[in-house]
């Protein structure tokens, strides 16, 4: 889309007053400055799915859509977990965060934050995989996505 | 050159100049000030200044839609801008080109909560097909390009340029750009060639063919291909309420208007026919009424619409074939000449006896013969006086669809009305802008008692510039069509529905400067409305009393199906 003050808003007004749900929206302008691109992911029907590709297309500031579910295509969301760690919980707090290939990168105490990427899947898993109570505060950036292989969004 | 540079306020006036914008609608305050004081100083356009913004915009959008050329309106920055709302929101649900330009307060108050701001974008983006705030004087002159070109172009709609006060101070050099490229923003003209020869075949083995025309057909200019085609095919054409007058209605080939109001032929074919071509129209609620009902009957339907969007939102298409209406239906017929072969005459003569015995009915019969006046007779003896000739303008209710049923519109462009949003208080200010961008012409402002009320103030426009508009006051003393659903499905609870306290419209008129008339009986009627109609250079306000428990038929009653009509 372009990289006009708005842009944004059209888009989550376009979700909103047409009902379509967001389940997480993530936006940034790409290496073209004037060009941002956002990940969006949604659910619904193949009907509304597109609808929602046809309204967006609509819209003036959006210059190309893709579903990148038609094809094969990675997705990546980072989160910040921050923990409680004290006594014996310090060093199985550790252990978990290696499992799944976080990485500690800030230390108290009494605790740890935890960065973790992978699809939401996976960090969903990790905070099952965490006591309740240890789970301190987190933070989820949303799902970034692009499609596999050769297969390139490009004006 | 210094002296070279304009202020963005001249810029507006030279953009609205080279846009060729001969009529701005409009109404001054603080934050237009500079551009007022241009507009005072140029003669390119005539500022009209209206008594409240909604009828600037109205008045700018009926302007459009009788032209086909961009509506303009100039409002000032919060309640102007609030105001002119209603009347964007109708013009979006219509599909109409317009540019609406907002003042605003300077840009460095802006988000200062600041003396008549609001967020004109904010508020404005779910009712424009787009919206700019213009910050910098250097991109005024394009941007405003790009507003009309969006406007004008792919589906047509309302675009507002919001500029603060300051932008119209400032100055810069002024180049109008020619022309304007978005990479984002290209609308298709050209239909999908495999599309095409698959709708022609299509239609060309239909047993039970039909032609749905919407309002797309008028504001795609495609009035002469649809009567092209339905003509070479020998096809039914039924009409939206948005399309009437891109077939000739009183042609045999007609069956009218389609939907809630329309008539028993034209919503019984659309239910049985086997193949069915909608030409810009969007099966809307008001139009097919419940989908699964619609969708019990088989049928293959082909679908042309410039926006994509449109196309399987509530019904599932066959062939979808986007582009501009006009276009792919030349191109459908050339491919249906190319192809060679006929429709089956045998079942085409069956189809055409069966919608006979639906037209039979007479459906949109009604008592001639009352003591009172029945309002249908009031418009049947406008659609004589007139020759079929004038431009009708509505407001919303039940004397809007009595307009659209018993006026036989020949030509596009002639049937003004609020469609989608379904606006009250349109009429009379559409009927402004249709005056000016004709001033010859014959308009008529078909409204209600209710309606007329929610823009009454703008008698005082007309008066100032002598339009001679002619309204026509079908008066029932109730809120018609909400009393009407109130006896059908509030077992007669009519809350709120009678209009007590009238005033004397005759006298209300007078007031005004201008010709008021009562009419009484029915035998009154058509010699008043020559007698008003011979006045060519007065507005008069004829105030017809009818009938207040008549009710509009044929009636499809809110989730049922296009078979499930209420007859009288």
């Amino acid at each position: 889309m372009e990289n006009e003050a708005g842009a944004l808003s059209r888009v989550a007004g376009l979700f909103s007053s047409r009902g379509y749900n967001i389940e997480s929206l993530t936006v940034a302008p790409t290496e073209d400055a004037t060009l941002s691109r956002m990940t969006i992911v949604t659910r619904g029907s193949d009907d509304v799915i597109e609808q929602i590709n046809k309204q967006l297309n609509k819209l003036i500031d959006i210059v190309k859509v893709q579903d990148l579910t038609e094809g094969g295509h990675i997705e990546r969301e980072l989160m910040l977990v921050k923990v409680r760690a004290v006594g014996e919980g310090r060093e199985e707090m550790r252990r978990m965060a290696d499992i799944f290939r976080g990485s500690i990168i800030d230390v108290t105490d009494k605790s740890y934050t935890i960065e973790l990427t992978g699809d939401g899947k996976k960090l969903t898993a990790f905070l099952e995989a965490l006591d309740p109570a240890a789970i301190l505060e987190t933070v989820r950036t949303g799902t970034s996505g692009i499609a596999r292989g050769e297969r390139v969004l490009k004006l | 050159m210094a002296d070279m540079e304009l202020t963005g306020a001249e810029i507006v006036v030279r953009c609205l100049e080279a846009e060729g914008v001969k009529h701005v609608f409009g109404y001054p305050g603080g934050a237009v000030l500079n551009i007022y004081d241009e507009i005072y100083k140029q003669e390119a356009f005539l500022h009209v200044l209206v008594r409240h913004e909604q009828a600037a915009v109205h008045a700018a959008d009926a302007y459009a839609r009788s032209t086909g050329q961009v509506g303009v309106a100039l409002v000032t920055s919060g309640p102007g801008a609030t105001n002119a709302v209603t009347g964007i929101a109708t013009a979006y649900a219509d599909s109409i080109p317009m540019v609406v330009i907002t003042g605003q307060v300077p840009t460095a108050a802006i988000g200062m909560d600041a003396f008549q701001e609001v967020d004109t974008i904010g508020i404005t983006r779910p009712c424009v097909k787009h919206n700019f705030l213009v910050k910098d004087v250097r991109d005024l002159a394009v941007t405003i390009k790009k507003a009309f070109y969006i406007a004008a172009t792919g589906r047509p709609g309302p675009v507002v340029v919001d500029i603060p006060k300051d932008v119209t101070q400032n100055r810069c050099a002024f180049v109008y750009p020619e022309t304007v490229t978005m990479r984002s923003y290209n609308p298709t003209h050209k239909g999908h060639p495999g599309q095409i020869k698959r709708a022609a075949q299509m239609l060309l083995e239909a047993q039970r063919p039909m032609l749905y025309v919407g309002g797309g057909a008028v504001l795609g200019n495609a009035t002469n291909e649809v009567q092209a085609l339905a003509r070479h095919l020998g096809f039914p054409v039924a009409s939206t309420l948005m399309g009437l007058g891109a077939f000739p209605e009183p042609d045999p080939q007609n069956l009218g208007m389609l939907g809630m109001h329309g008539t028993y032929e034209a919503n019984m074919a659309m239910q049985h026919c086997d193949v069915l071509l909608a030409i810009g129209a969007r099966f809307d609620d008001r139009v097919i009424g419940n989908p699964k009902h619609f969708a019990k009957e088989a049928r293959r339907i082909i679908h042309i619409d410039v926006d994509p969007s449109s196309i399987s939102k509530r019904v599932r298409v066959d062939v979808p074939i986007v582009g501009q209406v006009d276009q792919v239906l030349g191109d459908i017929l050339k491919q249906v000449q190319h192809l060679g072969t006929a429709p089956d005459s045998v079942a085409q003569k069956a189809w055409w006896t069966q919608i006979e015995l639906w037209r039979a009915q007479d459906c949109l019969k009604f008592d001639r013969s009352s003591p009172i006046i029945k309002p249908q007779a009031v418009v049947d003896a406008l659609y004589r006086v007139t020759g079929g000739e004038a431009f009708v303008t509505s407001d919303v209710g039940q004397h809007q669809m009595w307009a659209a049923q018993y006026y036989k519109f020949n030509q596009p462009r002639r049937w003004i009305n609020s469609g989608g949003l379904g606006t009250m208080g349109f009429g009379l200010p559409a009927a402004m802008g249709v005056q000016f961008a004709h001033p010859d012409a014959t308009v008529a402002c078909i409204t209600g008692e209710g309606s007329i009320q929610m823009n009454i103030q703008e008698l005082s426009t007309c008066k100032e510039h002598k339009l001679p508009i002619k309204v026509i006051l079908l008066n029932n003393g109730v809120l018609g069509m909400v009393r009407q659903w109130q006896e059908f499905f509030y077992e007669e609870r009519y809350a709120e529905s009678y209009v007590t306290s009238l005033p004397d419209f005759t006298m209300l008129a007078e007031a005004y400067g201008h010709v008021g008339m009562k009419i009484e009986r029915p035998e009154d009627v058509e010699g008043a409305l020559k007698e008003a109609f011979a006045l060519k250079d007065r507005f008069v306000f004829m105030n017809f009393i009818t009938d207040p428990r008549e009710n509009v038929y044929p009636m499809i009653p809110a989730g049922k199906g296009l078979s499930e009509m209420i007859l009288i």
